[in-house]
């Protein structure tokens, strides 16, 4: 139980906290098909995260949200000011700013020695899980003792306050968020501003996706950010049931993913397996599988 | 030692990299302006994070043959079947309409790329030598292009140049208005086959060249360059290929000169570079030329008998 | 409660000079029209004309170079609650999860605020809208899966349920069966004679005649505005649409 809780307690809530605080927000960007917003949003936030960890000399979370956000926000402005000028289509225009923001924070990495200190590409591409380590714990009871927790590594308190701040967000604003999402004209013509709404959605993905960074890296973050949603927009018509269903396979997601890379190295008789990854390729498992359910209730209903 | 990579002297190996590199450069605006005008950019990047898995698997199938896993053949191969193989996946999971096509390639990007990191941590514990290339995958390895990659870069830009010039006024009469193309009788859906089979060929040759995360970027930043600068097709083409291939010039060779940098995103980033320098500065759709025109404008407005015009910042459209 | 509303001096709508440009390009010039209070209006014109731009202008969806707009007298923002938006049905996502009844309850966020949840008695007044359309037993249907008629009657209900004086409507009956334009067409008709406004984008010629009192003419700037007896004409349809129209759609 110490081992457990020393060495794969955090990771495993740590995945399954990425992926619940992506997979929540990831609802507002898939049932507006900004799915590649979530895509581009996880890329452009790299410059900012590279910057503030420089900057701050540190991975305290504060300073890499504040850079994220605004890197959020330059990518946004940098889409709407490209579009207008260059008068492209929508996917090729977040297709240039996002490849160039990243390739920014790629170069940045390098550039400001950060790789020496933590933040290098591996990171960047798959998360550091393994080193979110408790050293602190001494069996269960440290699970309620204030000492102990207080040595709980930050990134799954980032990781917590990130996932509380898009719980309320929709518990708030549970009927605007729908309404901003099926109808923005309508929601403009009754006052209830959509531009400010759309734009903390864009805030909370980039807050999500810069808190699963350590957990997930950048890439699979999108994983996380679109999977749940997409699997429970193949299985349901409704919204209620939309955001439950995405709340379990974000869940099912994280703890099986994060699962297998601890248990099946040994059956395989592997040394280890890429747990990013792992979480990755279950999504996608998921993703098939209500695929698949879902053309099979379309045939037995003649639909 | 940078102006020696510039100029290609310094070294043999720094010159083929540079070349090959840029060869490539030449394929990909050539072929990324094209995707570009016919929507298929994004669906690309999908195809280049989903090719990783290809190319790890072929390198974990060569060792079961007793083939040479680093062999490039092999493992462009295995990419390719995996690309395409992506492809194919998304087109699936969008049938029928629930899931759009927006997440269905995310869908396919992130899981492509996850099931390559797994299995890149399989082939990384092996007792064997040779798997510290599979990674240049990723994000490019400049540094370890072998002078038959570079050929084979150059020779993939040659096929597709010679290509594209053949099949120019078809494609250029398909990319303007497709049913119209329909109606004289040409081959829509071949034309359209070919296109995705040349951008195939670039994603899968960019894998080894710039990495499979920075590939799109080299495509789709310096066609929407020429974009900015030229709104004729012919010379937006050919402006392409030039920017993509100064930009895979330039990029290599800071690389080179300066170790650590990752190949890939410095190319894209020089790429970024030329096209911020167009966003401001292009004669007509540039931001300058634009802000020029808008005050000719107001002035114009102001003597009586105009039609006011509307404040710099125009209209904010509803979306969708 | 709510009944006959109350005779207002002031028309519904009063658009004076409005002139609206989408980046330099100008897609109404200095348009001015009065929709009398209680009246049924239709903004008829070509495609490009400038029809839904001038409800969008009129909500603050779109700004204006230049020009006024007031409603009831005020300008648009001090009096948006008497206003009711049906936007045209294909702007709409119809793929979203929603229902019928979850679709018409947006008419009553207003009435409820942010960060509320919607009471029960709301979700009364949204089925009761529903009704008003005819589309009660259809209010848990997911709205995908409703005919583009149906889907038009729960973007009403929707309206209705805003509770507004004046409704503004893009091409209420377009892409329309039978059945829904009928009942959307007796809708139309009370809410007249209670006394509310609406005023809908129209599009066929043929029916204009016999659902509406008022009428703008409209390609890009006023070409005939007024009762639909006495503006209506051949003529004004002719340089409207800048062709001929076959006899038999107007009396002449």
């Amino acid at each position: 139980m110490t081992t457990f809780l020393q060495l794969a307690f955090v990771p495993l809530a740590a995945a399954v906290l990425s992926c619940l605080a992506c997979g929540l927000v990831g609802n507002l960007l898939v049932l507006t098909r900004q799915s590649l917003l979530g895509d581009a949003i996880s890329h452009a936030v790299l410059p900012g995260l590279v910057l503030a960890f420089w900057l701050s000399g540190s991975r305290d979370p504060l300073p890499m949200v504040a850079g994220a956000a605004a890197a959020a926000l330059v990518a946004t402005g940098g889409i709407g000011l490209v579009r207008s000028a260059a008068q492209l289509e929508a996917g090729a225009t977040m297709g240039v700013v996002f490849s160039a923001m990243f390739a920014f924070g790629l170069v940045l990495i390098e550039l400001t020695g950060a790789s020496s200190v933590d933040l290098d590409i591996d990171c960047v591409l798959s998360g550091q899980l393994e080193t979110l380590i408790w050293p602190a714990a001494e069996g269960l009871a440290s699970l309620v003792d204030p000492a102990a927790l207080a040595q709980l590594p930050r990134e799954l308190w980032t990781l917590v306050a990130a996932l509380a701040l898009v719980l309320a967000a929709f518990a708030a604003l549970w009927k605007e968020l729908r309404l901003v999402a099926f109808d923005p004209d309508f929601a403009a013509a009754i006052g209830f501003a959509p531009r400010s709404l759309s734009l903390l959605v864009l805030l909370l993905t980039a807050i999500a996706t810069v808190a699963a960074f350590w957990a997930v890296g950048t890439i699979l973050a999108i994983a996380a950010l679109v999977a749940p949603a997409a699997c429970a927009r193949l299985l349901t018509d409704r919204y209620g049931a939309q955001i439950a269903l995405s709340i379990a396979t974000a869940a099912t997601m994280g703890a099986g993913g994060y699962g297998a890379s601890a248990l099946l190295p040994p059956v395989l008789g592997l040394n280890g397996l890429n747990a990013a990854g792992l979480i990755a390729v279950t999504a996608g498992l998921l993703v098939t599988l209500s695929a698949f359910a879902r053309s099979r209730r379309a045939a037995r209903l003649g639909a | 030692m940078l102006l020696e990579a510039l100029t290609l002297s310094a070294g043999h190996n720094a010159a083929v990299v540079v070349l090959g590199t840029a060869a490539f450069g030449l394929a990909a605006g050539a072929v990324g302006a094209f995707a570009l005008l016919r929507g298929r950019v994004l669906i690309a990047d999908a195809a280049a994070h989903a090719a990783l898995p290809g190319v790890v698997g072929a390198f974990l199938v060569a060792l079961l043959f007793g083939w040479n896993p680093r062999g490039s053949p092999v493992l462009l191969a295995g990419a390719a079947l995996a690309a395409a193989g992506g492809v194919l996946a998304i087109q699936a999971l969008a049938t029928g309409g629930r899931l759009k096509d927006d997440a269905a390639m995310a869908v396919v990007l992130s899981v492509g790329f996850g099931l390559g990191m797994v299995l890149l941590s399989v082939v990384q514990r092996l007792p064997i030598g040779g798997q510290a290339g599979l990674k240049g995958f990723i994000l490019g390895q400049a540094a370890g292009m072998l002078a038959g990659d570079a050929v084979a870069a150059g020779a993939l830009a040659l096929c597709a140049l010679l290509l594209l010039g053949l099949l120019y006024r078809p494609l250029a009469l398909l990319c303007f208005d497709a049913d119209f193309a329909a109606t004289l009788g040409l081959p829509v859906r071949g034309l359209d086959l070919a296109l995705h089979a040349l951008t195939l060929a670039v994603v899968v040759v960019g894998l080894g060249a710039v990495g499979a995360l920075m590939v799109v970027g080299l495509m789709v930043i310096p066609a929407a360059t020429a974009r900015l600068v030229s709104s004729r097709l012919a010379p937006m083409i050919v402006l392409s290929a030039l920017f993509a291939a100064a930009s895979a010039w330039v990029g290599a060779a800071l690389s080179a000169a300066r170790a650590g940098l990752p190949t890939g995103a410095t190319i894209v980033l020089v790429a970024s570079a030329l096209f911020a320098a167009a966003l401001l500065f292009a004669p007509r759709r540039g931001l300058v030329a634009a802000a020029l025109r808008r005050a000719e404008r107001w002035k114009k407005t102001k003597t009586p008998g105009g039609v006011a015009e509307p404040p710099a910042g125009g209209s904010e459209r509803s979306r969708r | 409660m709510r009944g006959l509303a109350p005779q207002p001096l002031e028309p519904a709508l009063a658009v004076r000079d409005l002139t609206v440009a989408y980046g330099g390009e100008p897609v109404l010039r200095a348009v001015t029209w009065q929709v009398p209070a209680g009246a049924l209006a239709a903004v008829i014109g070509p495609n490009g004309a400038g029809k839904s731009t001038l409800l969008k202008a009129v909500l603050g969806l779109v700004p204006a170079v230049s020009g006024e707009v007031r409603v009831f007298g005020s300008p648009f923002a001090a009096v948006r609650r008497r206003v009711a938006y049906l936007p045209q049905r294909a702007s709409v996502d119809w793929d979203f999860p929603l229902t019928a009844l979850q679709v018409a309850a947006q008419g009553r966020y207003r009435s409820v605020g942010w960060f509320r949840p919607l009471p029960a008695r709301e979700r009364q007044r949204a089925l009761a809208a529903l009704a008003e359309v005819g589309l009660a037993d259809l209010a848990h249907r997911h709205i995908g899966a409703l005919s583009g008629g149906q889907q038009q009657r729960v973007l009403l209900a929707r309206a209705l349920a805003l509770e507004a004086d004046l409704l503004l409507m893009d091409e209420p009956f377009a892409g329309v069966d039978a059945a829904s334009e009928a009942a959307i067409l007796a809708v139309l008709k009370r809410l007249a004679g209670l006394g509310r406004t609406v005023i809908a984008v129209h599009h066929d010629l043929s029916t204009a005649p016999g659902t509406f009192s008022e009428v703008l003419l409209l390609n890009g700037r006023v070409i005939a505005a007024g009762p639909m007896a006495t503006t209506f004409t051949a003529e004004a349809i002719a340089k409207t649409y800048g062709a001929p129209v076959p006899l038999g759609l107007v009396a002449a």
